[in-house]
């Protein structure tokens, strides 16, 4: 028996959410007395995992899989596991991720909990916690099927290094033709911009700015913070920015380090998506403004007042810290 | 072509989340039911192919009586018909296997369904459905069109997009982007007047096992009170960040 971790890179290189998915599967591989596997696509060097406490690296390498395709990496996973014997499967929660984990799960007949938030609760039976009800509330679910898949949730758990020596061994699934249905035409990345993805820290806007015109300080204070920008709903909806950056219960979900809110009121929706983020900073005139509530850090003003002068305050910091 | 549209029974966005039973059961009093919002875009593009290329819309829920409203709603939007698996969902793969049940037996290219339901946020009724049907499968779908059997979807990938062509028969994940915010549908008179008349079968579920169970809820520690910084302070907000909070 093992635990096999499904290490995402994109272009060659581990994404984050693949080390902090590594440190999780250490912790729940000492709790059930196995070894961690960890299965990467096209990965390049994988010798980086070695820090995070992976034991084994299956490594697959062909050229069909240049581009993400779901069914055929849940082929790559299932195949993996079955050849480990895994019975705990562990993904992340990319886009990527949540797109191929429900196959996987079918493809083993196992149970599947997705936005896991911590450690297993108990391990026999087998109970974790996951955000739900939009980061309303948490539902503790238990997985009853021998074999277990898990969805990390982002940011949830971090990342712990943990020293071991590490195997590599070439692992060559067998694929079908009918796992390539899903053809891939194009990709079309946001480059030289931090993703909200990605991001450790996002600054936002809301209807409060008034125009598309005036996003030019919140562009400016995300660069100084090296942040992704991120909008309220109506924004996305009036057109002043893309639909990729709104956040919230039917937009993106955020669980970043640092959430600055300009702008923006706080809705219950809104709040849904960005309440897993760890501290959160609202700039906005009605000092009434629900967001207050679930603030760590408030000011109470004009946004068009504070925000260059944050942004001025913050490039003295940087430099006075770098 | 025949569009299947999963219609999740979701409480209203705005609702106050509260347990009972000992923390065991959700609470549904004072609770409104809506159509699960990223449901809602698959069923606006789906009206769409019905209105532009004369497909035909079925809508199912896997759920008690309680959530035939739901289903009625999205008739007075525009589905042709609406079945109703008679049975509390209380797992992602027994969900799907029902779903697949229905699909299975009405031989639809499409199936659209909501890239997760926002009570339980599960996230997998759509890749659990596909692969059981062994159909081709695009999740976060932001926009999709059909001629005769292929297809073509954009997917939302993080930070960007990705363009993909398939074929038919398909599941989709929606979400917004899908349609336009504008060009949702709300039910006019006269739909709430045919979706009466409209045919709602109820079928009882298929044998299913559960994977999973919720075994008890928790609602997040309440927070600490804000801490106000002055506007004429702002050196202060960067110092609580940086020595207290410690993120920058
Ligand atoms: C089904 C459904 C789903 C939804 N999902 C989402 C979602 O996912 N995400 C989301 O964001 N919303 C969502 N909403 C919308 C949500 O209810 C709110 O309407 C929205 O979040 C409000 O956006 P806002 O705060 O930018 O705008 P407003 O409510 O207009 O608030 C603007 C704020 O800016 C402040 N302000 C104005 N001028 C200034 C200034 N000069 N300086 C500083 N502050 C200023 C105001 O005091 C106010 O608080 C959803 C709604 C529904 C019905």
């Amino acid at each position: 028996m093992s635990l096999l971790i499904y290490a995402e890179s994109v272009e060659g290189k581990f994404k984050k959410v693949a080390f902090e998915l590594a440190s999780y599967a250490k912790k729940v591989a000492e709790s059930l007395g196995t070894s961690v596997t960890a299965v990467t696509v096209n990965a390049g060097d994988v010798s980086e995992l070695s820090k995070y406490g992976v034991d084994k690296v299956l490594k697959v390498t062909n050229d069909k899989l240049k581009n993400f395709n779901a069914k055929a990496y849940a082929d790559v996973i299932k195949q993996a596991a079955q050849k480990e014997n895994a019975k705990v499967i562990l993904l992340s929660s990319t886009t990527d991720s949540l797109y191929l984990a429900p196959i996987v799960a079918v493809g083993l007949d196992a149970g599947f909990a997705s936005n896991v938030v911590g450690l297993p609760l108990s391990t026999s039976p087998f109970q974790v916690k996951r955000n739900s009800f939009s980061n309303k509330a948490f539902t503790i679910t238990e997985i009853e099927s021998d074999v277990k898949v898990l969805g990390l949730a982002k940011n949830s758990y971090g990342v712990f290094e943990s020293a071991s020596s590490t195997s590599q061994e070439d692992f060559s699934p067998s694929l079908n033709d009918a796992d390539f249905n899903v053809k891939v035409e194009s990709v079309d990345r946001t480059t030289g911009k931090v993703t909200i993805a990605d991001a450790d820290i996002v600054v936002s806007g809301g209807r409060g700015l008034k125009g598309p015109e005036n996003w030019g300080m919140i562009e400016e204070l995300a660069s100084v913070l090296g942040a992704a920008t991120a909008c309220s709903k109506p924004v996305s909806d009036l057109g002043w920015r893309p639909h990729s950056e709104h956040v919230g219960q039917t937009g993106k979900p955020v669980a970043t380090n640092l959430y600055i809110a300009v702008g923006i009121s706080g809705a219950i929706q809104h709040i849904a998506g960005i309440n897993s983020s760890k501290v959160k900073v609202v700039i906005n005139s009605d000092a009434e403004a629900p967001f207050f509530k679930v603030a760590d850090y408030g000011v109470v003003g004009d946004a068009f007042d504070i925000v260059p002068r944050l942004t001025q305050k913050l490039k003295e910091f940087k430099a006075q810290n770098s | 072509m025949k569009i299947l549209v999963c219609i999740s029974h979701v409480p209203d966005t705005t609702s106050k989340i509260n347990f009972v039973n000992g923390d065991t059961e959700f609470d549904t009093n004072g609770v409104q039911y809506v159509i699960n919002p990223n449901d809602e875009f698959g069923l606006t593009r789906a009206i769409w192919f019905q209105e532009q290329q004369s497909a035909n819309v079925t809508v199912v829920n896997v759920g008690g009586a309680d959530t035939e409203p739901t289903l009625r709603k999205a008739l007075a939007i525009g589905a042709n018909e609406a079945i109703r698996v008679n049975a509390t969902p209380t797992d992602g793969f027994f969900v799907a296997k029902q779903l697949a049940e229905v699909a299975k037996n009405g031989n639809y290219d499409l199936i659209i369904c909501g890239k997760e339901s926002l009570d339980y946020n599960g996230g997998m009724v759509p890749g659990m459905l596909a692969s059981l049907l062994d159909a081709n499968f695009v999740n976060s779908c932001i926009d999709l069109k059909v001629d005769g059997n292929s297809a073509k979807a954009i997917r939302e990938i993080d930070g960007g997009k990705e363009t993909v062509s398939t074929s038919l028969p398909l599941v989709i994940g929606g979400q917004k982007g899908l349609v336009e915010e504008k060009d949702l549908r709300i039910p006019n008179m006269r739909g709430i007047m045919t979706a009466r008349t409209k045919v709602l079968t109820v079928l009882e579920p298929v044998a299913a096992d559960n994977k999973t169970k919720s075994v008890k809820f928790e609602k997040p520690a309440p927070k600490s009170a804000v801490k106000l910084v002055s506007p004429d302070n702002l050196d202060e907000l960067i110092n609580l960040l940086h020595n207290e909070a410690k993120v920058i």
